[in-house]
């Protein structure tokens, strides 16, 4: 592969929205926080981070879906951490979110609409809620 | 503790974006033997007493998290590169912004493995804020810079999957020379 201009980078999204535009039926309301604090990081939420993206990508759901980067959610025992708030579903914090964890997710909540047993831990500890 | 030299950069580089900077800077050059990195934020800093408390695995402001003890970031960084023949630099000033300096030896047995630089640089550049990020990248003869602001231009919102998923590529053709 050749190194990608800026320009060639631009035409290749103009591509994209494109063919996006045509799936583009129900807006950009997916959101799934990912936690990169230091507690985060040292459990490989990077590597779930990466598997968010392909899996998403995999299943078509890219021009649905936002994925932010926050800090520590407050639940340092169970990273990797991922919210997922999805209309018309309760937002859910996963824990032990490893990249095999992470595509189960997309499966299951994104698409299937069900939420994924034996990772949930719900809601950030109270500790870090704002006031 | 961290398993690569890359999450140690993004450790550092998420707590400059948190640190109301509007520029952050980050430099990572690589040869056969070394791997040097500068992080730099013109956020809120840190003074003096402040700066040498940031250093201590068991002190951290409270701000970010009420109630707890440890602040693990900067701690793990400076033990990580100093116990592998590396050097850990950082300097604050309150009000100005921080730079962290890191140098780890390739040659050391106990150097980390430097990890999936294109990965990192992603997630970096996508780290939620309104700041400017401006990234150089050297490794070898191979070298590129890339700015957030030119990236948002050509992709729009990069915390979009659509983006994402370009910019992955994008930066990982960045590192094929």
């Amino acid at each position: 592969m050749a190194r990608m201009t800026l320009d060639e980078l631009r035409a290749l999204r103009e591509t994209k929205r494109q063919d996006l535009a045509r799936r583009d039926v129900e807006g950009k309301d997916i959101q799934i926080i990912v936690g990169m604090g230091t507690c985060g990081i040292a459990a490989g939420a990077k590597l779930t981070f990466d598997a968010l993206v392909d899996s998403i990508q995999k299943h078509g759901l890219e021009s649905k879906v936002i994925i932010r980067q926050t800090g520590c959610m407050g639940l340092c025992y169970v990273e990797p951490t991922v919210e997922v708030v999805f209309p018309g579903m309760p937002t859910v914090i996963y824990g032990k979110m490893t990249s095999d964890a992470a595509e189960a997710l997309v499966q299951k909540h994104l698409v299937e609409h069900a939420l994924l047993d034996n990772h949930i831990f719900d809601r950030p500890a109270a500790d870090i809620l704002k006031k | 503790m961290h398993y690569a030299i890359v999450d140690f950069v993004t450790d550092i580089a998420q707590n400059a974006c948190e640190s109301g900077a509007s520029r952050v800077g980050i430099v990572f050059s690589e040869d056969d033997e070394r791997v040097d990195v500068i992080v730099e934020d013109d956020g809120k800093g840190m003074g003096a007493e402040q700066l040498a408390r940031a250093l201590d695995p068991f002190y951290t402001d409270g701000e970010k998290h009420p109630g707890r003890k440890v602040g693990l970031g900067l701690p793990f960084l400076k033990q990580a590169a100093e116990q592998d023949g590396g050097r850990f630099r950082i300097r604050s000033e309150k009000g100005r912004g921080t730079a962290v300096e890191f140098g780890f030896d390739k040659r050391n047995v106990d150097c980390p493995p430097v990890g999936d630089v294109p990965g990192m640089l992603l997630s970096a550049l996508c780290m939620p804020g309104g700041h400017e990020m401006t990234i150089a990248r050297r490794r070898g003869s191979l070298s590129y810079e890339v700015s957030k602001s030119e990236l948002i231009e050509a992709l729009g919102n990069l915390e979009e999957v659509s983006s994402l998923t370009l910019l992955k590529q994008f930066l990982r053709s960045q590192e094929e020379g």
